[in-house]
């Protein structure tokens, strides 16, 4: 236990002043009160850095590429040197044998007090033979380089869910984190990838307080997944008056109406990217014109088109939704109605003609 | 009082009838809201999900799509609150108000009679039987696609609904675990979507069953459920 944040910051350069602004903001972007500012500050004055191993699995790395472009360059550069990055394959400067020392030595100095970061998801299947690492499966050594960890941070959709390694038919069985690692505080971050300051967030807060963020049922950070996007999207007006994009160049697109007809999964979505938007706040899908994928929900490749927000429905074989299977159940009921009466009917003219016979022939 | 006349044709052509007290008010009274109210639901949920051409003009001018669920809501709310008092009506009303959430799968009889209905509603018998309550066939509908699915669709809406109440409330406290259950919101979505055209497949049938027994059978089957008296015509 060496150094605290502030120490390793004023070593960098950076001057008090900037760093009680970061204090300040860092509040405020975690939904703080302003008596929690100088709490920052202090716990950033004390605290030794928290080491963290950042494991990559089968992935796509943009979780990283979003971390390190996060909006604010002070918050990129105090989360860089906050966390004690001890081992991140895609950033260290070690390699081989000398990388892999760093985990085992983590383990052993930090032993239950140290994070694991987990970018990406093991896949099972033919002993998780699909993501070898070091020479042996990623599996492998996941497991053991969570078994001592305080908590573990699962970062972007294929570590909270699977995402499109996980896509049906799966044919590695990549796993998401919560489903292989047990015991363990374990924080979903879902996002492909998550915003940058959702990411730096989720860290800030857990070195600051030293505990885990309050989490919703899906083990998500409250304060960034609370909501879906469409509760907060600035389009939302345009929604609740009726005001709809029918086509991607008609006038309706022009003047920025709601996309919910074009397909856009905000309403379904649980993200922030309607309040705290990307790349430093620039702009986001909506803003930019596009419906919301809903990249941050669990098995979103699988949820039929991105540009139908009617799920599809696998189960018959064919593509379709809801409203195709449920029309047709409705048309046959009516069908099979239609021709139940009309037999009916039938058989009761005739069933009538034969009573007036009867009753004909009985006639003396 | 009678005319001379339709007296004597009374006495000529007329049938002995017999009229037992089958449907108590409560039981009927909510019938007919609930019908009314699956109708609303029906509608307003189709267009919430495929909503009308868009309008134009400013949107402070428009409250469209506020409307629509409004109504949604609001119905959705007394449609929960019937199903409550209806389930409350089945503890403290006639053994009739039980049927449609108390199957007898145990009865052989009952599954007899499940097969001669069956059988009646594909013209394989001539002359239907007569039920004081329920038809079996009929029943079983009614538990599967109206009980089973009007709890489900109650269910998933209130947990869709929960979505925009907000996390950590007593409705989320109450319905929030329905989402993450069915795979997430989207999925919750479809579930929904799909239960209302079950619902309202079953409803078609519902009334074109009522409508034939009506004419077919020796009982009254709709005035039943407006009067509350099973009339026996023979």
């Amino acid at each position: 236990m060496t150094e605290t944040f502030y120490e390793v910051l004023r070593r960098q350069g950076i001057t008090r002043r900037s760093f009680l602004k970061f204090c300040s903001l860092t509040a405020t972007s975690l939904g703080l009160s302003a008596a929690a500012m100088p709490k920052i500050a202090q716990a950033l004055e004390t605290k030794p850095r928290t080491p963290v191993l950042w494991l990559h699995g089968l992935e796509c790395t943009c979780c990283s590429e979003s971390f390190i472009r996060s909006a604010h360059p002070l918050t990129r550069d105090v989360v860089l040197s906050m966390l004690s990055l001890d081992y991140d394959d895609t950033l260290m400067a070690a390699a081989g044998h000398q990388a892999e020392a760093i985990i085992e030595m983590v383990k052993e100095k930090y032993r239950g007090n140290y994070l694991v970061a987990v970018e990406g998801n093991p896949p099972l299947n033919n002993d998780g033979m699909f993501c070898i690492q070091g020479g042996r499966p990623f599996v492998e050594k996941l497991k053991e380089t969570c078994a001592d960890a305080k908590a573990i941070i699962a970062w972007g959709s294929c570590a909270s869910y699977g995402c499109v390694q996980a896509a049906r038919p799966n044919p590695t069985r990549a796993t998401p984190i919560d489903k292989v690692i047990t015991g363990k505080p374990i924080i979903n971050v879902p996002g492909c990838p998550p915003i940058a300051e959702v990411m730096t967030g989720v860290v800030t807060y857990m070195l600051t307080f030293d505990r885990i963020p309050e989490l919703d049922r899906q083990k998500r950070p409250k304060m960034f997944y609370g909501q879906r996007i469409h509760d907060k999207c600035y389009r939302r007006g345009h929604f609740d008056a009726g005001q709809f994009v029918e086509a991607w160049d008609d006038e309706s697109a022009k003047k920025g109406f709601c996309l919910y007809k074009m397909g856009c999964k905000g309403p379904s979505t649980y993200n922030a990217c309607s309040s705290m938007r990307w790349n430093g706040g620039v702009s986001w899908p909506v803003q930019s014109g596009h419906g919301c994928l809903g990249c941050s929900e669990d098995g979103f490749w699988d949820r039929g088109s991105f540009y139908d927000h009617v799920t599809g429905i696998h189960q018959f074989g064919i593509e379709a939704d809801a409203d195709t299977i449920g029309g047709a159940v409705a048309i046959g009921t009516g069908a099979a109605i239609a021709a139940h009466a009309a037999v009916t009917v039938l058989s009761r003219i005739r069933s009538g003609r034969q009573v007036q016979e009867t009753a004909a022939e009985t006639a003396p | 009082m009678l005319s001379q006349h339709d007296i004597q044709e009374a006495e000529q052509s007329g049938h002995q009838v017999y009229s037992v007290y089958v449907f108590e008010a409560p039981l009927r009274a909510w019938h007919w809201v609930n019908a009314l109210l699956m109708v609303i639901l029906a509608v307003s949920g189709y267009l919430i999900g495929k909503p009308l051409p868009t309008l134009t003009g400013e949107a402070a001018d428009h409250y469209m799509m506020g409307y629509v669920r409004f109504v949604h809501f609001i119905a959705a709310y007394l449609f929960a609150a019937g199903l409550v008092a209806r389930l409350y009506w089945a503890f403290v009303g006639n053994r009739h108000a039980r049927q449609i959430f108390l199957l007898p799968f145990a009865d052989k009889t009952w599954w007899r009679e499940v097969l001669f209905e069956l059988r009646w509603y594909l013209f394989l018998e001539s002359t239907p039987k007569k039920y004081l309550g329920h038809n079996p066939m009929a029943l079983l509908m009614m538990f599967f696609f109206f009980t089973v699915l009007a709890f489900g669709m109650t269910l998933t809406g209130f947990g869709l609904y929960v979505e925009f109440t907000g996390a950590g409330g007593v409705g989320d406290f109450l319905f929030g675990w329905v989402v993450p259950l069915l795979g997430g919101s989207q999925q919750t979505h479809m579930w929904h979507r799909l239960g209302m055209w079950f619902m309202m497949s079953f409803a078609v049938l519902h009334v074109y069953a009522a409508i034939r027994e009506e004419v077919l059978s020796k009982h009254s089957l709709i005035s039943t459920m407006i009067s509350g008296w099973r009339m026996f015509k023979d």
